[in-house]
């Protein structure tokens, strides 16, 4: 079984709050400040593109608590996404075009109506990605998840820090590699991961430490060779994801005395190129509370839209379209090296 | 103790630069070329940074260790994969000992009796 460590909030740790973990990041000295960053990348102010995709985090309970976590997810989580809140939701899809729904948690599959919100969405003609931990696949009341994934062409995104053992756990717990690997199998066993895109298989690997991801392209193909080789697996995609320096993970930094050269590294790797495909110029994320935001990582920091309704029960799409996306100093994860959004590298 | 008191400082790497003090020229070859060594090409960029980690531990570089372990964790390398490129350095180190003593062999079937 995999270990799970405790959740800051369980702690009572400081860190539990989102102001506390904006003023660890604000008292430290960077060598440059975002607004000169973007201005240099002439995207100052930070503006959305439209909603392209509407990302929905159901709650932050979760089957595991992983080290790097922004969420501050785990099992002793309650927060889950009210039905009125789901259903404002779908109404907003109605009398939108917004092309891509995209699930995320905690563990999405947790909440209690994960398969009729698949449903729903599905039915409205949109894609559904689901964000899998993949170990959630392996427990009794969801071992039919791949079948039901497939059945309402829903896409797959799991996290996977490396395609060896060691890595895997010592970020995700003990044990959780293998049960992966055998999730992984039964995805590919109901047509996942063959190159079909209505059974579309990706990977995300997060770095296992104080510095920045691979190179997703250099990377992709060696991993589709390692994983058939070592493993018998096979998949469609690989995201690399810069670790943002917030939650648990913050945590950590401190704890090991990296995080003033974690974000130094973060500032010096600033990429002009990676600001352009960011996700949240074309996101919006809803809490599980019905609270807008540009992004799950500024969800977790309670940064809420700049406009002026911020709620999904008094949503403006067109106010939305163009809107100053709130950033603050964590931003410098999704813009170091080759950029880190949901899809990836962005450069 | 003052730092000057080492000959290896930590902060001495990101003063690399400096080499093309008085000889711009050549240090701008040498960098352009640098970079593109480590380029995807036959091999990976990922593989380039594991020989280059072993290179490291062969030529005994502090500062190219800490470089290339940092490198190779962020090419996708993991501490089992970084740990056997070492060891592979370490072989050829101690291989190139031994394989002398063929030589130290030849030496005494001459003089020996």
């Amino acid at each position: 079984m995999p270990r799970h460590l405790p959740t800051l909030q369980e702690r009572r740790s400081p860190l539990a709050s989102a102001s506390t973990q904006l003023d660890r990041l604000h008292a430290l000295a960077l060598p440059r400040e975002l607004d000169a960053c973007l201005a240099e990348a002439g995207h100052h102010p930070l503006r959305a593109e439209g909603v392209k995709v509407l990302q929905l985090n159901l709650g932050k309970r979760c089957n595991q608590t992983c080290r790097h976590c922004h969420v501050d997810a785990g099992p002793d989580r309650t927060e889950v996404m009210a039905h009125e809140v789901v259903v404002r939701c779908l109404e907003l899809l109605d009398r939108s075009a917004i092309a891509t729904v995209d699930i995320t948690g905690g563990a999405p599959e947790l909440h209690p109506e994960f398969r009729w919100i698949v449903e729903q969405v599905h039915r409205r003609g949109r894609h559904v990605m689901d964000r899998c931990n993949l170990t959630i696949l392996e427990t009794r009341p969801y071992r039919d998840l791949p079948q039901f994934f497939a059945d309402h062409d829903v896409e797959v995104v799991c996290s996977l820090p490396h395609y060896r053992g060691p890595s895997t756990d010592a970020q995700r717990g003990d044990g959780v590699f293998a049960s992966s690997l055998r999730a992984l199998r039964r995805l590919n066993e109901v047509g996942y991961g063959q190159g079909d895109p209505k059974r579309r298989l990706v990977l995300v690997s997060n770095p296992v430490g104080a510095f920045l991801p691979a190179s997703q392209r250099s990377l992709e193909v060696e991993w589709k060779r390692e994983l058939r080789r070592l493993h018998g697996i096979e998949f469609d995609a690989l995201f690399c994801i810069t670790n943002m320096p917030i939650s648990r993970y913050l945590e950590w930094l401190e704890s090991k005395g990296n995080l003033a050269s974690y974000m130094d590294r973060l500032v010096t790797a600033f990429n002009p190129a990676a600001v352009e495909g960011v996700m949240c110029r074309t996101t919006l994320s809803v809490g599980w509370d019905g609270t807008l935001y540009d992004c799950d990582f500024n969800q977790m920091l309670e940064l809420p839209i700049t406009t002026h309704r911020r709620t999904i029960h008094d949503v403006d799409l067109d106010a939305l379209a163009g809107r100053a996306i709130a950033v603050d100093r964590h931003c410098f994860g999704c813009t170091a090296g080759a950029g880190s959004s949901c899809g990836g590298a962005t450069a | 103790m003052d730092k000057h008191d080492h000959y290896y400082h930590r902060d001495d790497l990101g003063r690399f630069g400096e080499i093309g003090n008085n000889v711009g020229p050549l240090a701008e070859k040498f960098f352009a070329w640098y970079g593109a060594v480590f380029t995807d090409g036959a091999l990976s960029a990922r593989e380039k940074s594991l020989i280059a980690l072993a290179v490291a531990h062969a030529v005994q570089c502090p500062y190219c260790i800490d470089s290339y372990t940092r490198d190779a964790l962020e090419k996708g390398s993991d501490l089992d994969q970084m740990t056997e490129a070492v060891h592979v350095a370490a072989a050829i180190r101690g291989g190139a000992s031994l394989v002398h003593g063929v030589q130290m062999r030849n030496t005494t079937d001459k003089i020996g009796m």
